[in-house]
């Protein structure tokens, strides 16, 4: 599942500077993403976050993902 | 626009911060509603808490508003501030107070920790459940 959320991220983020997937727990469905990335520059972090959403749709609505922490920053 | 979504709009603009949780301000029922209102513990800001448990509906309907999937949203002054990872890292570099400062004026540390319930089963609109 790592691999699988690590992909879409880095077809949502193909510019990404760092890109890192824990599975916090072990569980294969507790995740902490981290993306750095020039598309997050100068937008607010609810929007940024809100990106990382959208990138993670799928796996967030079907119940694969059951908590995510997310943690972005711009490329400046 | 439905009732629940109504009720929840009204809540979100007259309250100061609101958070949207897991359980109460007294008791959280999951790590993150509880990591979100650490964080405006961390600051000084009372906070209305408002249960999303209740009722699935409300999460559903608090989602479409916000256009945020998850649980815990913290507006501030009907905006959403995030959820929990992002108030936590506004606390910790300072940023929520500057955020309460510009959004609320000197005053914002005053006032009480609350929950509220959005239930249709009471007669008041807005009950206080602990």
């Amino acid at each position: 599942m790592t691999a699988s959320i690590e992909q879409l991220l880095r077809d949502a983020f193909p510019d990404a500077r760092q890109l890192d997937v824990t599975d916090r727990t072990g569980g294969g469905d507790h995740f902490h993403v981290t993306v750095v990335s020039p598309r997050f520059n100068a937008l607010p972090l609810v929007d940024q976050h809100r990106l990382v959403y959208d990138a993670l749709a799928a796996p967030l609505d079907d119940g694969t993902i059951h908590e995510l922490r997310i943690t972005t920053r711009g490329d400046t | 626009m439905s009732e629940l979504r109504d009720r929840i709009q009204e809540t979100i603009d007259r309250e100061p911060v609101v958070a949207f949780v897991k359980g109460t301000h007294e008791q959280a029922f999951c790590g993150n509603s509880e990591r979100a209102m650490q964080a405006l513990r961390a600051v000084g800001a009372p906070f209305t808490a408002v249960d999303v448990l209740p009722d699935p509906a409300i999460r559903q309907e608090l989602s479409a508003l916000s256009s945020w999937p998850t649980i815990p949203q913290i507006f501030v002054r009907g905006e959403l501030i995030g959820g929990a990872d992002i108030v936590q890292e506004l606390a910790a570099s300072g940023e929520l107070e500057t955020t309460l400062d510009a959004k609320l004026g000197d005053g914002w540390r005053e006032g009480e920790e609350r929950t509220i319930a959005l239930t249709d089963a009471t007669p008041n609109q807005f009950r206080i459940v602990s």
